[in-house]
């Protein structure tokens, strides 16, 4: 047996490696991304933006990191506070940087460190410039609201019409502005895709065939129907008027920074300009946050697969080999909830092993599998389940759709309730015959973007009055927010307004209130 | 594929966020500053420092919801021990629970650790303070004078023409007075050449011999360059302030001074070496020392070497008036004094001090500080014992100079607090 097998290895290795030793030059970059790529377009079957690898010292990578990792950014002082944290983190050793960051434009922007050693540049070209950009390039999510072909020019725009603004209009106007619209950006955005407005001459084409139609069919005996009395003090005549006005303003709102930047009454054009740039730039991010788990996922099954089928090959030394597996096992590590490291789910583990356990279930299912995933069990084709995953699935859906017994019990996942009104947590589901579905929408929920943050709209707009601008926060499960916070973020939705915030909490099943926030605007 | 090397970019994208976040974080990391002060060595003083400020007027609000209300479900791996139904007590710490994701912004911590740059650093500590008469006042007694740019003139010598300026001057010129191109007349000579070898008519060969000559004229009576082109660079002469300072150190090393009296005046003339490094492009420290006789010695003998012996103060000064007068003209240094003492004088000599101090010394100066050092022990220095020789000398002085200042530290927490006073905008001047 040995021995035979060895001989297999040997005739599978008769390529050379593409490199030896840990230094890396742009040949051997060149070399192994066109390895990576027949790799990756035989085997795997991945689609992918064209690819421009950017070598960067650490500085740039700190760079990087305080402008969110967006290759152009404009000025703003929170980026700077980020970069002395990072920066902090990384000098005391606490942080190691990481080996990469890929920027999901066309072509995808991959930046790559240059004190790796030459194995770490092949998993991350494998990482990034194929895992990612597949996933960049057909998930659903990043096709509809991610303008890839975009993004690089209009960030340059915001940043050279944030410096032109500081310039005609000075630091502090801007930043408040600026301050004021990061506080709203995660309610900045827009969730489901806006139908488009009909145009004025299609309205008027609209118009003339309603016209045509009541004429056509015009009955003189409607007018003799008596009708209800349309005096103006008429309460319900009153509601009416105010529903049509909100229904004018498109109101109820979810997107408070759309709202704002249309709708506040005192904004300057600059001001609303700026508005627009912190809602894009958010909007951009807005579908990475409901894909981190499968993005991450992706990227690390695709290096992986690609490691080994170089392996394989020969195309990469047993060293090299060591390497990268010591480095890919302490990237899909995940802590137990009691121990110090734990900071929620790892999305590289708990993404790499349901995808493997996708290939697992497809090449050699357990009839466990068959029962729980009858389509996909033996089919034999792993990476065409795999793509049509991660090309129709975020990772609350994927989560729900694909998370197997087998992965729950790997990492003893165990579902809790957390009852503010009981004095004890209570464990509602673990990993056994009766609990693995429990967990799998439990988790699937967790991953919910719309649960994670808070449901807040804009409901109503004091037009005739004081002009207060009113909020509702949609409470579910009586989960409140955070008083502090909510008060501060009110005082910078005031100063967008111009005029008075109100903050209604309301219970969702109920519509009761529970509670009131007001801010008013101080003056400047 | 393409890879691009963005090494050679130029660093530092991220300053003037950094610039932007410290101008935000100003009153915190000035009391951090502050307090990190009270805690170092004034060795380190040139060294950057961490200082970690509390995250209240950074703090980015963003709508969150709180844990403590309502019912949440939390889903988290690991499970050792736990089955269906049991009750875990409520953790205390909020440790683990729920999986919150690491607030990629440090949001939430509670306060927020990083290093100042040394640059960044003295900013902060020097703030609020200024260098008395910084700059001669008596400029027009200076002979250095510096050449500054000031635009254009008609009039100049020729090293200085402007030949950029000049060509635009007598472009505008041609093309405003239609003067007529070379090539336009190398091109009319060829067609007349040509008409002549084809033996054209008489009348088209005139008129093309007509038109040669009216623009070989033109371009003979509109010159290529005329002098009222000519612009020459026009230099101003501006007086130019000293930017060299010269600080002298003057310590009494008798017998009665302690090595903490001496690590206390130490303490003080380092700090202002380095608050006069910030302010000028040049400074030299010149350490003097005195017993019943005074010497310049380097800076190592000045703070580290032991000598035994009386205590004449005006040997000091005289040293350093004779060194200044040597090497150190006044139209072009500042000069500074310090001078650390225990205040023991011989006493007949404190007179002298006063006369060479007063009548010498100080109209030499920018600026001079006498600061009295006590033993560390306070007492003495709380006013219960009587003043110090010198100190009463002294204090006969000072309310006629308007740069000079004294005063008295007891204990290494106190140099900052005096360093100040002395240098504090529009400050205090005993």
């Amino acid at each position: 047996m040995p021995n035979t097998g060895f001989a297999d290895a040997a005739q599978l290795r008769a390529e050379m490696p593409l490199f030896t030793g840990p230094n890396w030059d742009f040949g051997s970059l060149r070399r192994v991304n066109d390895a990576i790529e027949r790799i990756a377009f035989d085997e795997l079957g991945l689609d992918i933006y064209p690819v421009q690898i950017e070598v960067i010292t650490s500085e740039q990578m700190l760079d990087a990191y305080s402008s969110v990792g967006l290759p152009l950014m404009y000025k703003h002082w929170s980026f700077g506070k980020r970069f002395a944290y990072h920066e902090t983190l990384y000098r005391k050793g606490l942080q190691g940087l990481a080996y990469e960051i890929v920027i999901n434009s066309n072509p995808v922007i991959c930046y790559i460190m240059e004190e790796n050693s030459m194995t770490m540049q092949t998993l991350v070209i494998a990482h990034a410039a194929f895992g990612h950009n597949h996933f960049f390039k057909n998930n659903y999510l990043f096709r509809q609201w991610t303008d890839a072909d975009g993004i690089l020019d209009y960030l340059s725009f915001a940043r050279d019409y944030v410096a032109k603004c500081e310039e005609r209009h000075g630091h502090e106007a801007v930043e408040r502005v600026l301050d004021a619209a990061h506080a709203l950006k995660e309610h900045g955005v827009n969730r489901y895709a806006h139908r488009s407005r009909p145009n004025l001459a299609e309205e008027q084409r609209r118009m003339d065939e309603r016209r045509a139609h009541e004429e056509a069919t015009y009955n003189d005996l409607w007018r003799t129907v008596p009708q209800l009395g349309g005096d103006a003090d008429d309460p319900a005549e009153n509601a009416k008027q105010h529903e049509h006005l909100r229904q004018q303003l498109g109101l109820p709102e979810e997107n408070l920074l759309y709202f704002i930047e249309k709708r506040a009454p005192r904004l300057e054009d600059w001001q609303r300009e700026l508005i627009r740039i912190v809602r894009n730039v958010s909007q951009y991010f807005y579908p990475q946050k409901q894909l981190q788990l499968m993005n991450e996922g992706c990227a690390t099954f695709v290096h992986y697969a690609i490691m080994n089928r170089l392996h394989d090959k020969g195309l990469i030394t047993e060293g090299s080999m060591l390497e990268f597996l010591h480095s890919h096992s302490s990237v899909v590590f995940q802590p137990g909830f009691d121990d110090p490291r734990f900071s929620g789910f790892n999305p590289y583990a708990l993404g790499f092993s349901m995808m493997s356990d996708i290939r697992r279930i497809c090449e050699k299912p357990t009839p466990e599998d068959r029962d729980f995933f009858p389509e996909i069990a033996g089919c034999g084709d792993p990476f065409g389940v795999l793509r049509h995953a991660w090309a129709n699935y975020r990772d609350e859906s994927f989560v729900l759709q694909y998370l197997s017994p087998k992965v729950i019990r790997q990492f003893k996942i165990f579902q809790i309730s957390d009852d503010s009104s009981k004095p004890s947590l209570r464990v509602e589901a673990i990993h056994d015959e009766l609990g693995y579905r429990r967990v799998r929408s439990a988790l699937s929920k967790q991953y919910d973007l719309s649960r994670r943050e808070p449901d807040i709209q804009v409901m109503d707009v004091d037009l005739t009055g004081d002009r207060c601008l009113i909020l509702a926060h949609y409470v579910h499960e009586g989960v409140l927010l955070e008083e502090k916070t909510c008060r501060s973020v009110l005082r910078y939705a005031a100063f967008l307004w111009g005029y008075g915030v109100k903050l209604l909490e309301i219970e969702a099943a109920t519509d009761k209130v529970l509670k009131t926030y007001e801010a008013a605007v101080e003056p400047t | 594929m393409n890879i691009v090397d963005r090494r050679p970019n130029p660093k530092g994208k991220s300053l003037s966020n950094r610039q932007r976040f410290l101008a935000r974080a100003r009153v915190e990391v000035k009391s951090a500053v502050q307090e990190a002060l009270r805690k170092r060595k004034v060795a380190d003083v040139e060294h950057g420092e961490k200082v970690a400020i509390p995250t209240r007027g950074i703090s980015e609000p963003l709508f969150h919801h709180n844990r403590r209300t309502g019912r949440t479900d939390h889903v988290i791996p690991g499970n050792k021990e736990y089955v269906r139904g049991d009750e875990i007590p409520r953790p205390t710490g909020g440790e683990g629970q729920g999986g919150r994701e690491g607030s990629p912004d440090g949001s939430g911590d509670d306060a927020f650790e990083f290093t100042l740059s040394k640059e960044e650093f003295l900013d902060m500590f020097f703030e609020d303070l200024e260098l008395p008469d910084l700059v001669k006042k008596s400029l027009k007694d200076t002979t250095a004078v510096d050449l500054q740019r000031a635009g254009y003139t008609v009039t100049g010598n020729p090293s200085n023409l402007s030949i950029p300026r000049t060509m635009r001057l007598s472009m505008a010129r041609r093309i405003s007075l239609k003067r007529p191109k070379l090539a336009d007349i190398e091109a009319m000579r060829e067609r007349l050449e040509e008409a002549r070898a084809r033996g054209d008519d008489e009348e088209e060969i005139a008129r093309l011999t007509r038109e040669l000559e009216h623009n070989e004229r033109r371009s003979k009576i509109i010159p290529y360059i005329d002098p009222i082109d000519v612009r020459y660079r026009r230099f101003d002469r501006v007086p130019r302030p000293n930017t060299e300072a010269v600080m002298f150190c003057l310590m009494d090393v008798s017998g009665s001074m302690t090595e903490a009296m001496k690590d206390l005046a130490k303490r003080f003339f380092m700090l202002l070496h380095v608050f006069l490094t910030r302010r000028y492009r040049h400074v030299d420290v010149v350490f003097i020392r005195h017993t019943s006789t005074a010497e310049e010695v380097d800076e190592e003998t000045f703070f580290y070497s032991r000598e035994t012996g009386g205590t004449v103060v005006s040997t000091a000064l005289e040293k350093m008036l004779e060194i200044a007068r040597a090497r150190y003209p006044i139209d072009r240094w500042n000069i500074y004094g310090a001078q650390a003492s225990d205040g023991d004088n011989y006493g007949a000599d404190s007179s002298r001090c006063v006369s060479l101090l007063g009548g010498d010394v100080l109209p030499l100066c920018q600026y001079f500080a006498y600061v009295e050092v006590g033993d560390g022990m306070g007492g003495s220095l709380t006013g219960l014992s009587r003043d110090s020789d010198l100190w009463r000398a002294y204090s006969e002085v000072a309310p006629a100079h308007e740069h000079f200042a004294m005063r008295r530290v007891g204990d290494p927490a106190q140099i900052f607090t005096v360093f100040h006073e002395l240098f504090a905008k529009g400050g205090v001047r005993a």
